[in-house]
């Protein structure tokens, strides 16, 4: 009976569009279904530093680098508050970090793919943060306050991001033939898997039904994907390159871009654990954590004689 | 030798010790203990980089050849690069990089607060405002280093080699030959003896706290100013200036 007055009243506070905050009652399903997402949601943060960590050391001039390391450190500040908001749910970053190790927990499929040109960092940028941002700025509205409140922050950041790595893509698609070459290579290989990051069609979607009535989630994988790429087709266009997509059209009557069927068994393949880089990209976390971790009990150990050190005092 | 080219020679010094230390932090980036650390890191790369710029570009523009800061970062060889051995260094485990980058960082910062009076302008101005980024990571390292050091016995026993073995490096910070005495001359340079001992107290100051003896100064490992430099750095370079070597006729 107490449950149902609950779930009522939390229900009444979503539709009148109040945030549900960390301390209120939220049932079951709510909580888990926000550890899931905001913890995926940073453990991508995290993970997408490795593929664009690949061309630090390789960038082609001392502007570049400078950019290029800027937008990582605000990704790994992006995976910092995230992890905060998610430890509002009652878990831990380590818990949290525990299950994206043990494979308990995703992260964005995107980024087991390589980077393997220069052009994939413009591609990163403006497709891959491109694509984020639609999604980002839906989830602005979403009920939870902290998840919310990191979106709106993450948001104007990633924009930023998205302008950078499109500044690659113009100036290297009016650049020599390789370079042009390699921008076009670039966004042949990044358009597909960035389409498929809004996640399968609406009526494959296991996770939209309650995610949409508890306004987790605002619009659907589809409309996400259908603003993605109509935004997408003439940024293309501008700057000479060509989205690898033969049935791709304006449709007057419908005011969108009709485009063609995406490779769901690939896409079904990689987030299963059998894309270029699933093993490499967790294989690295994992290395990282572990050589880290008697530096992090070197700190505890330090932490704890210090603290004794005043008590004796 | 010519003042000029003794201020070009000095210039490349400084950014070329700024450019490598800052390239080898940025491989940290997604390797650090903890995520606060990559995001700490991936600031001090960036800082350093930030350095080396102003002091290539003005290398550069003192050179009156139209050579920009990526000219001189990318289409130099290794036997033309300036930096101090010790940036050079491999990362190593995170505790030589913490030993490395708090010996270097206590370097830059006394050398930077001389240089805060140099009678080139730019280089006082440049040493001004690399104090404050310096200042920070100064702190970063030797904070870092006391925790290790006085950590578990472990952490202790790993600094202590990281210090040992990067010890020889040192003496490398302090040569100094006819680019200095020209420029001491002319107000423009530091007497590198004269910062010796400030840097010799903090160094002592933070071993204390940490815990860790002080090695000996048995032979010192030079090259510094000849250009010499241990292998790493040709492979540093070699991925470094990978991208403006393929393809020399594009810009990016």
């Amino acid at each position: 009976m107490e449950d149902i007055k609950k779930l009522e009243e939390f229900q009444a506070k979503i539709d009148a569009e109040i945030k549900i905050e960390p301390k209120d009652w939220m049932p079951e399903d709510y909580r888990k279904h926000l550890q899931r997402q905001i913890s995926q949601h940073a453990h991508s943060e995290v993970i997408g530093m490795q593929p664009e960590g690949n061309w630090i050391s390789r960038a082609p001039s001392l502007r570049a680098k400078v950019v290029l390391l800027a937008k990582i450190q605000d990704e790994a500040g992006h995976g910092q508050y995230l992890y905060s908001a998610a430890e509002t749910l009652g878990k831990s970053r380590d818990e949290y970090i525990e299950e994206l190790q043990t494979e308990k927990a995703k992260y964005s499929s995107i980024f087991n793919y390589p980077t393997l040109t220069w052009a994939d960092m413009g591609a990163v940028g403006w497709l891959v943060d491109g694509a984020a941002i639609v999604n980002q700025v839906s989830l602005q509205r979403t009920s939870y306050g902290p998840y919310s409140r990191a979106m709106v922050r993450i948001c104007k950041e990633e924009s930023f991001h998205q302008r950078q790595g499109y500044e690659i893509m113009a100036h290297m698609a009016n650049g020599t033939p390789e370079q042009k070459a390699m921008a076009q290579d670039a966004l042949n290989r990044f358009w597909w898997p960035s389409i498929m990051m809004f996640g399968p069609h609406d009526s494959d979607s296991p996770n939209t039904g309650n995610a949409v009535k508890w306004k987790i989630k605002r619009e659907t994988n589809d409309e996400l994907r259908q603003k993605f790429i109509d935004k997408t087709v003439q940024q293309a266009e501008v700057i000479g390159l060509t989205i690898p997509d033969p049935d791709l059209k304006w449709n007057e009557e419908k005011g969108h871009y009709d485009f063609g069927e995406m490779d769901w068994e690939e896409f079904w393949r990689v987030v299963k654990g059998n894309g270029p880089c699933n093993k490499q990209r967790l294989n690295h976390h994992k290395k990282a954590h572990q050589d880290g971790a008697w530096v992090r009990e070197a700190a505890l150990a330090y932490a704890a004689k210090q603290k004794e050190k005043q008590l004796v005092a | 030798m010519e003042k000029k080219d003794a201020l070009i020679n000095y210039c490349l010094r400084l950014g070329d010790s700024s450019l490598i230390l800052g390239q080898r932090m940025a491989e940290w980036c997604s390797n650090g203990p903890i995520l606060e650390e990559d995001i700490a890191m991936t600031n001090l790369a960036l800082d350093l980089i930030g350095q080396a710029r102003t002091m290539l570009t003005y290398a550069g523009e003192i050179e009156g050849k139209g050579r920009t800061e990526d000219d001189l970062a990318y289409k130099r060889e290794e036997r033309e690069y300036y930096n101090t051995l010790l940036s050079e260094r491999p990362n190593g485990h995170f505790g030589d990089t913490v030993v490395r980058n708090f010996l270097h960082s206590a370097f830059f910062y006394h050398l930077y607060q001389a240089l805060k009076n140099s009678s080139d302008e730019m280089i006082a101005a440049h040493a001004a405002k690399s104090i404050k980024e310096v200042t920070y990571h100064l702190r970063h390292s030797a904070e870092w280093l006391v925790r290790l050091g006085d950590g578990t016995s472990e952490s202790h026993n790993k600094v202590q080699e990281s210090l040992n073995n990067l010890w020889e490096f040192t003496g490398d910070l302090f040569e100094m030959n006819e680019v200095d005495e020209l420029l001491i001359k002319e107000g423009i340079a530091v007497d590198l003896n004269s910062i010796k001992k400030d840097w010799d107290k903090t160094v002592n100051d933070v071993l204390e706290r940490a815990t860790l003896s002080r090695p000996e100064d048995e032979y010192m490992q030079t090259g510094r100013l000849d250009a010499m430099h241990s292998e790493y750095l040709g492979h540093l370079i070699a991925e470094m200036q990978f991208l403006q070597r393929a393809y020399p006729t594009a810009k990016w």
